[in-house]
């Protein structure tokens, strides 16, 4: 169809006499299809696929609603302060397994943000930077181990290790304080909040250390080096200038993790205990979370009142959930906006 | 020079600038410390995966049906089970993944319907997954009176969506306009430059994001508790209950019976290695790509 130009200026300038061939049109093209229907119909799948993923958020929020309906119109708002669980006679509270969730939550945001930040310090300041890459896989990994994983190895393997080492030591060491020994006291074994606080927040420590390191890595380097040529050491550009600068994204991370660690489910119905009275605040107490009291007694519960109250714990959940998520992402929106403007 | 150094105020200044490079000492140290603390609890569980898996793998694993209590027997049921249920989820969740995903990257980029289903789809991301599973429950189980494959299946489809639709947007935004632009102006219609240019163009991005669905899904427990439920034999039949290996775990683990507990660390063994290779070879692809 086009032959190939003979080199040489000449071929440019004057095609016809370079090739000896006459002029002539290009040959007849077969005509592209230009019918505006397959497009039309390409358009119409991918606003519907949009559109049922939109709908998807709304018709989970809908059968939520309507799963619990019996135990919304008996109990009402009560349900989150009652901490009666009892299936034999009917009677249903979610106190209990909303103290569960939020209270593993909260101990593994204290230990999750802290080992986060450092990493994340590690990985953009200090890390040499052939290090940088497979260290920063190694932690994202720690996300990809099914959580399944993680509570069939916090249950055998790591209950019993820290309850020898580090559960007896510390009911020895405080069992005469008064207020400590409390959060203290309880069965030594293994189970309970603590564990399950403590394996939340390895869950969750790549989720924070890798938006962590994101947002540190957007700071302009121009700041920091600004900041280093005032004589700032490490620490300090770190502290008083990345961390300011990044402040959003650093809240957007830890609310991406709460939002994790919230909702995880195996590995915490594996080591809480699966207790659903709540008669001491000890750490080492065994407990009952949303996720793991919906784990464990859904499949059993027949239809009725129980159901729908583990529904209605269902849509707590939710609800939880979705306003933490909705804050990180709002926050982390936050830090790319501020970014927009500056540049 | 020594007089200079000698002033009660050079002494202060220098003593402050020690104790700030002590603190950036003791902050740097602590942050590797952190590290490793990170490093630590990676290789502590695999390590303990492997110890006590690997005892558990023999051939008997992968060609016989999960036993009763004290009997031999092995995971082929729940490992075909989780086979089935993670290939199908992946079929059915990865067209609409991409296609809205499509959506987002092509033909809506800042409108308020995609933002809100940008947002919408990052909620989506980390719900918990237990939830999809009371989701699905509500609508095909209840329904239908009865736990099945199928039900599984669509559990898992919806946690492959929004993962897709996330790569595939962000891999779209990653192709240069000008290779649309050059396309159009050959007269190429819309739907031809998304499929043959801007779609070939992110393959490797999109791959890796479906390999990440699939790891993402073979792991997961809560959504098949209510869903596919178990059984205790081979089925592929995907409206009766459909054995996988996380559910078989649970069950397994939490007994109290030695040859059901040393099945489960056979499975976390072959689920933990699926899960982490198949991250690992979405990673590679994505390196190779750069």
């Amino acid at each position: 169809m086009s032959s190939t130009l003979p080199a040489g200026r000449n071929a440019f300038d004057f095609p016809a006499k370079a090739t000896n061939r006459a002029m002539t049109n290009p040959p007849p093209v077969k005509p592209v299809n230009r019918s505006p229907l397959p497009d039309k119909i390409f358009g119409w799948l991918a606003l519907s696929a949009a559109l049922l993923t939109l709908s998807l958020l709304f018709g989970i929020l809908a059968s939520l609603v309507i799963g619990a309906w019996p135990a919304i119109a008996k109990y009402g708002l009560s349900f989150l302060t009652n901490s009666v669980w009892d299936p034999v006679q009917n009677e249903y509270g979610g106190l209990v397994m909303i103290y569960g969730t939020l209270a593993t939550s909260f101990i593994a945001l204290l230990i999750a943000v802290p080992v986060s930040f450092g990493i994340a310090l590690f990985l953009t300041e200090m890390s040499p930077a052939w290090l940088k890459r497979p260290l920063g896989t190694a932690i994202e990994l720690l996300a990809a181990v099914p959580s399944i994983v993680y509570g069939m190895w916090g249950l055998l393997v790591f209950g019993p290790i820290l309850a020898t080492y580090v559960q007896q030591p510390l009911q020895a060491a405080f069992s005469d304080v008064p207020y400590l020994g409390a959060l203290f006291s309880g069965p030594p074994v293994g189970i309970g909040i603590l564990s399950a606080g403590i394996i939340l927040a390895i869950m969750i420590i790549p989720f924070i250390a890798s938006v962590m390191r994101d947002v540190f890595e957007v700071t302009p380097v121009l700041l920091k080096e600004s900041a280093y040529g005032l004589g700032s050491t490490t620490w300090e550009v770190v502290y008083k200038v990345v961390l300011p600068y990044t402040k959003s994204g650093v809240m957007g991370g830890i609310m991406l993790g709460l939002g994790r660690a919230l909702g995880e489910t195996m590995a915490v119905t594996f080591v809480i205990g699966n207790f659903n009275q709540l008669d001491s605040l000890s750490l080492f107490q065994a407990a009952n979370s949303i996720t793991s009291a919906l784990a464990n007694e859904f499949a059993e519960a027949g239809e009725g009142l129980h159901q729908a109250s583990l529904i209605y714990l269902g849509l707590v959940l939710f609800f939880i959930t979705f306003v933490v998520l909705s804050l990180s992402k709002i926050m982390l929106s936050q830090l790319q906006k501020h970014e927009g403007a500056s540049t | 020079m020594s007089a200079v150094l000698n002033s009660p105020a050079q002494a202060a200044r220098l003593a402050k600038f020690a104790q700030r490079k002590q603190l950036n000492r003791v902050a740097l140290v602590l942050s590797f410390g952190a590290m490793l603390f990170g490093l630590f609890w990676l290789f502590w569980i695999l390590w303990e995966t492997v110890r006590l898996g690997i005892g558990g793998i023999a051939l008997a694993t992968f060609t016989e049906m999960t036993p009763a209590p004290n009997e031999i027997g092995g995971l082929a049921n729940a490992i075909y089970g989780s086979f089935l249920m993670v290939m199908l989820a992946t079929f059915v969740g990865t067209p609409i993944g991409i296609m809205a995903g499509i959506y987002l990257a092509e033909y809506n980029t800042q409108g308020p319907l995609a933002s809100l289903t940008r947002f919408v789809n990052d909620i989506l991301l980390s719900a918990p997954s237990i939830v999809i599973g009371l989701f699905v429950y509500a609508i095909v189980v209840a329904r239908f009176q009865s736990f099945s494959g199928w039900a599984g299946v669509m559990a898992l489809a919806l946690i492959v969506i929004p993962v897709v639709i996330r790569t595939t947007e962000n891999m779209l935004q990653l192709v240069p306009p000008g290779l649309r632009e050059a396309a159009y102006a050959l007269g190429a219609p819309k739907w031809k430059v998304i499929t043959g240019i801007t779609l070939k163009a992110a393959r490797s991005g999109v791959v890796t994001g479906i390999l990440l669905a699939v790891a993402r899904i073979s792991g997961e427990t809560a959504p098949l508790l209510f869903t596919a439920l178990n059984n205790q034999f081979w089925t592929s039949n995907l409206d009766q209950p459909m054995a996988s290996l996380p559910v078989t775990i649970f069950k397994f683990a939490m007994s109290p019976y030695e040859n059901w507990q040393s099945l489960a660390w056979a499975g976390v063994f072959i689920i933990t290695m699926a899960v982490l290779g198949l991250n690992i070879l979405a990673r590679v692809l994505t390196r190779k790509k750069d």
